[in-house]
Order: C-alpha cells, then structure tokens, then sequence
C-alpha cells in the first residue's frame, strides 16, 4: 500500500536525475566488510560441510562424510520438525493478536499512545534477559504459580516437552506481537478514511469493514510481516539455548540450537556445516515462498482495482 | 526528511483521527485485548522489579505479586560488585563500535546506490538485499574459523566486524529509501554553487537523512547491545563478556538466589529503558516509516 506511491515517485525522479558514475568507490567500506563478514563465511560454511575439523586442530578434507552423517542421523527430521513447529506455530500465534492489537492501536485516543509506549517494552530485553526472567517465573516450586496458589500455572513448564514448547510459543509472542502490532498500525493508518465512509453508507457494520476493508488492504503489510516472523523463528537461537537449552529430551532443540551444539559441543564442526547449509535452504526456500505469495496478491489486488 | 516523515505522519493522523473518531463506533473487541495484552505484557515485568528488591528469603516466602515488606539494595550491589561495570562497558564499546561505523558506511554505500550509475552499483544494491536473508547462526562457524586465523579471538573486533557487516543490507535498504526521496532541485542547487559529491553527500544528503539514520542507529544498536551468539562463540574469557553473556554465566552461578538474577536483569535492561523514553517517538515513527516502505 504505502509502497506504491513512494517507490513510483522514486523512479520517476531517478529517471530525470542527474547521476554522476564516479561515486562508485563509496560504496566499497561496506562491501568490503559485508563480503568478508557475511558473503565469505556464506561459502565458507559450505566448503566446511565438506571437511573434518573439530574447532581447534587442523581441518582436513572429508567428501561427503558430514552430509552422510547429518543426513542419516535422526536427530535432522527431528530439529527440522520442531523449527517447523516453532515457525508455524508462532506464526498463528502472532498474527492474528497483532492485526487486533494493531487495529486497536491505530486509534486516535490519546491513552493508546501511552499503551503502544508500554507495549513495546518486551522488545527492549535481550532474548537472555526475557529468558531468564520467564525460567523463574514459571518455576513449579518458586515461581508465580505455587506463589499465589494458582494451579494452573504450577506445572514443570520445563520439564515437560509439550510445555517447553508452549513457553517457547508465548516468549516468542509475548516479545513480538508489540513490534508487529506497530508495523500493522502503520498500515492500517495509510489506509484511506473514504473506504470507510463509503463502507459505512453501504450499510456495512464494523466487523465487515474489517474484512472487506482492513483485512485485503493489509495483505503487503501482512507478507513483510511473515517473513519477519518466519525469518525470525527460523533462526531463534538465544531464547531456546538459554531457556531450555534445547531440552527436555530435545524437544526444543530446533535447527540453529542443533548446529550449535554438534558444532560448538560436540565438536563436529564438518556436521555442523551441513546442518548450517540446510538452515541457509530452508530460510531462502520460506522467504521464496513467501515473495511468491506476496507478488500473487499484489498482481491480483491490482487487477480488481 | 521533510518530504519523507512529515507526510507520512499527517496523512496518518488524518487518515486516524475520523475513521476512529466518527466513522468507527467502538472497538470492543481491540479494546479488551489491548487492556489484556497490556496486563500480559506488565505482570512479568513488575514481577521481575519488585522480586529484585526482595531477600532471598522474603522471596520464597511472600506473596510473589506483593511489593518486598522491606525492599533491600543487596541484590543490586552484589550484582555490581560482581564486573558489572565491566561488562557494561565492554556492552557500550561493542555496540557504539559496531553501530557508528555499520550505519556511516551504509549511508554512503546508500548515497552512491542512489546518486551513482551504473550496472555495478546496481550489482552491489542487489547482493545488499540478498543479504538479507542470511542468516547470522549460518555463517558462525566460518566466522570462528577466520577470526581464530586473525588472532582476533576474543577481542572487540571479533565481536564488532560481523554485527558491522550483518547490520549493513537492512541499514542500506531503509537509508537509500530516504535518500532517494530527497528532491533532485537540492542536488542540482548544490551542484551549481560547486559542491563536490562528497560535500553533497554530508552537507546536504546526511542532515535531511537524519530522521532515518537515528531510527537505524537506535534499531541495530539494540540488535548489537542484546547480541547473544557472536559473544558467546567468539570470546570465552570473563573479561570479554558482555552484558546478555554476562547474565547468562551469572544466571548459572547463582541460580539459587532469583532476586539477584533478576536485578541482573534489570539492570541490564535500564539503559536500555532510558534511552527508549529518550528516544521514543523517533525510534516509533521511524520504524513504522522504514517497515512499512
């Protein structure tokens, strides 16, 4: 939505812009640190996942041992099925809360600026910190449950595999929706107020305007926001390593958790490799997915209009 | 700036105002759970303050959601007698260190993908923003193997080069969207009076860019300053650590004493937390401006 003026304007003043060819040198501060730092250690992991090497002594050649390894090893389906789980249940976890949370926000009166202020709290905690806080908040015998009687809430969250992901679930969701919430106030802001004027003298009540109204005007908000969140829950490392450290029995150990620990605890650095090439597919196989998602929607909003 | 922010902001408030205001009855349902949400958000964070200013052994035996009879500064003043400091300013030098530099390079990379030509610059723009899908946790192993090959293993450059390079693609992609909407008349007037493309770059480019460079410099320094993995795989002595680190090693040695874990916690939120009611309405318009572009 708010895209298309902008980016139009954009190029129709770069076409008539003057533009000089010598001001390539600028760019080259950050390519340089870009590629040594992030495009390198791109192929570096890859070429790793063809070698032996324990993280201190000399890295060898090793064909496709690694790959044999990870790929044979049951411990893959299983990482990849809990990240899958992770992502997917995050996913319907946050986007509904945070439409709802975002329409409400994008009110005008004056105490719902001061709870947008209050609900971005959680985003300024480290994934540690929230960790941490919520380990001991949610423990069985000291926790907030046994502290005030209430039974519900005094359970081994931890301990318990159904439970521990649960927890991952609502971290996840209680530290984002705020962010995403702002990025859907945003967009509902920029939508034009004469849709629900028109909405309006068509007899239309106020849970229709949101589905005809709100709900297809946010679809682009709606891409650029799952793939936050499916980029994010893809790569959530810290939360779950500090949390659960993967546990109880593995059954929040997702891909990136995976990779450290064969990696950085194990020490097998050759297998670790190839489960970071796997995460690299699967985060560009998802954000593929996704653009293509996003562009089905945006050609076909454009043919209604 | 002025083309940029200012629009966007007006056109909301309008756009806000009677849609809300006359047009939009209440909205019950929002309400309820923007008041739920907000007690889902604050229950955790006042349990985690006023645990903070309890005994260990008030702590077991209160009313968890009931303020300390007697609030004591004890758990505080171990924490900070235990390297704080120390780690706070190794916090403070990584982020301001990585940040500065992540978002200076960005900007001119970003001056010179708008205002340069040619089909490199092009290519340059398009490795950017494929770089971001990359994900950090991919490239940690590689990253170990150079930095071990460097010396740099558990140093601050260790820590700073990677977040300067992973910040870099969205800092480039929110920047030129910025530049680009400076109108080409300012360009042209500058030209005309002499100005090299360098002075064009700081002298009129980076002031009307500034909106979007505070709300980058807030956004990837908070991304640094929480920064988890790179610490923890890059340093392993106790002097290198930084604050989320520090907290985690702090949390294992004493896991028995909450109230002292949790005043970790909040103070290695505070600064944080200050510069948020500092910097707010910017860090707030800014991000809803750069996502939503």
């Amino acid at each position: 939505m708010s895209t298309a003026p902008t980016y139009a304007s954009g190029k129709v003043t770069s076409s008539k812009r003057t533009s000089t060819g010598r001001l390539g040198w600028l760019v080259l501060p950050a390519l340089a640190i870009f590629v040594a730092f992030a495009v390198l250690p791109l192929f570096g992991v890859f070429a790793l996942s063809f070698s032996s090497w324990d993280g201190i002594g000399a890295i060898s050649f090793a064909g496709f041992d690694s790959w044999r390894a990870v790929l044979t090893d049951p411990g893959l389906p299983h990482a990849l099925w809990v990240t899958f789980l992770v992502i997917v249940l995050s996913w319907i976890a946050q986007t509904p809360l945070s439409i709802l949370l975002g329409v409400f926000i994008s009110g005008s009166q004056r105490y719902r600026a001061v709870l947008a202020v209050l609900f971005f709290l959680p985003l300024l905690l480290s994934a540690a910190a929230v960790s941490i806080a919520y380990k001991a908040l949610l423990d069985p015998n000291f926790g907030l449950g046994p502290g005030l009687n209430l039974g519900i809430l005094t359970q081994d969250w931890l301990g318990d595999g159904t439970l521990a992901m649960g927890v991952v679930i609502f971290i996840i969701a209680w530290q984002w929706i705020p962010f995403h919430s702002l990025i859907y106030q945003g967009a509902i802001r920029q939508i034009p107020g004469s849709m629900y004027e028109a909405a309006q003298i068509d007899g239309a009540g106020r849970v229709r305007q949101f589905f005809s109204i709100t709900l297809p005007q946010l679809k682009n908000t709606m891409i650029t926001s799952s793939t936050l969140m499916v980029v994010g829950s893809l790569t959530t490392f810290d939360l779950i390593f500090v949390l659960t450290a993967g546990g109880p029995n593995d059954a929040t150990r997702v891909l990136a958790l995976d990779m450290y620990l064969t990696g950085f605890r194990a020490n097998l650095m050759g297998p670790a490799s190839a489960i970071a090439v796997i995460l690299v597919v699967v985060g560009l196989v998802l954000a593929q997915l996704l653009q293509r998602l996003g562009g089905r929607e945006r050609n076909s909003q454009l043919e209604g209009a | 700036m002025a083309t940029q922010t200012a629009p966007v902001r007006t056109s909301g408030r309008s756009a806000g105002a009677p849609k809300n205001g006359t047009t939009h009855r209440k909205n019950w349902l929002g309400g309820a759970f923007g008041w739920l949400w907000l007690l889902i958000v604050l229950v955790p964070v006042y349990w985690i303050v006023i645990t903070s200013f309890k005994t260990s052994a008030n702590y077991f035996g209160s009313n968890p959601m009931a303020p300390p009879a007697s609030p004591t500064l004890a758990n505080y003043q171990l924490v900070l007698e235990n390297d704080f400091i120390r780690y706070f300013a190794n916090s403070v030098i990584v982020t301001v260190g990585a940040t500065v530099p992540a978002v200076l390079v960005s900007f001119m990379a970003a001056f010179a993908i708008v205002r340069g030509a040619g089909r490199w610059l092009k290519l340059v723009n398009s490795l950017f923003l494929m770089g971001l899908a990359i994900p950090l946790q991919a490239t940690i192993i590689p990253i170990y193997l150079i930095m071990i090959r460097l010396g740099m293993y558990n140093s601050f450059g260790a820590l700073i080069l990677p977040s300067i390079a992973f910040a870099i693609p969205l800092t480039v992609l929110i920047l030129s969207n910025f530049v680009r909407d400076v109108p080409n008349e300012l360009f042209e007037a500058m030209r005309m009076d002499g100005s090299s493309e360098w002075g064009t770059m700081w002298r009129l480019a980076f002031p009307l860019t500034r909106p979007a460079l505070v709300t980058v410099t807030i956004y990837q320094g908070l991304q640094i300053w929480n920064g988890f993995l790179l610490p923890l795989i890059l340093t392993d002595r106790a002097e290198m650590r930084v604050l989320p680190l520090a907290l985690w090693t702090f949390q294992g040695q004493y896991s028995v004493n909450i109230p002292a874990v949790l005043a970790s916690v909040v103070l290695t939120t505070l600064p944080i937390l200050v510069l948020y009611v500092v910097g707010r309405r910017q860090l707030l318009s800014g991000l809803t401006a750069g996502f939503s572009k």
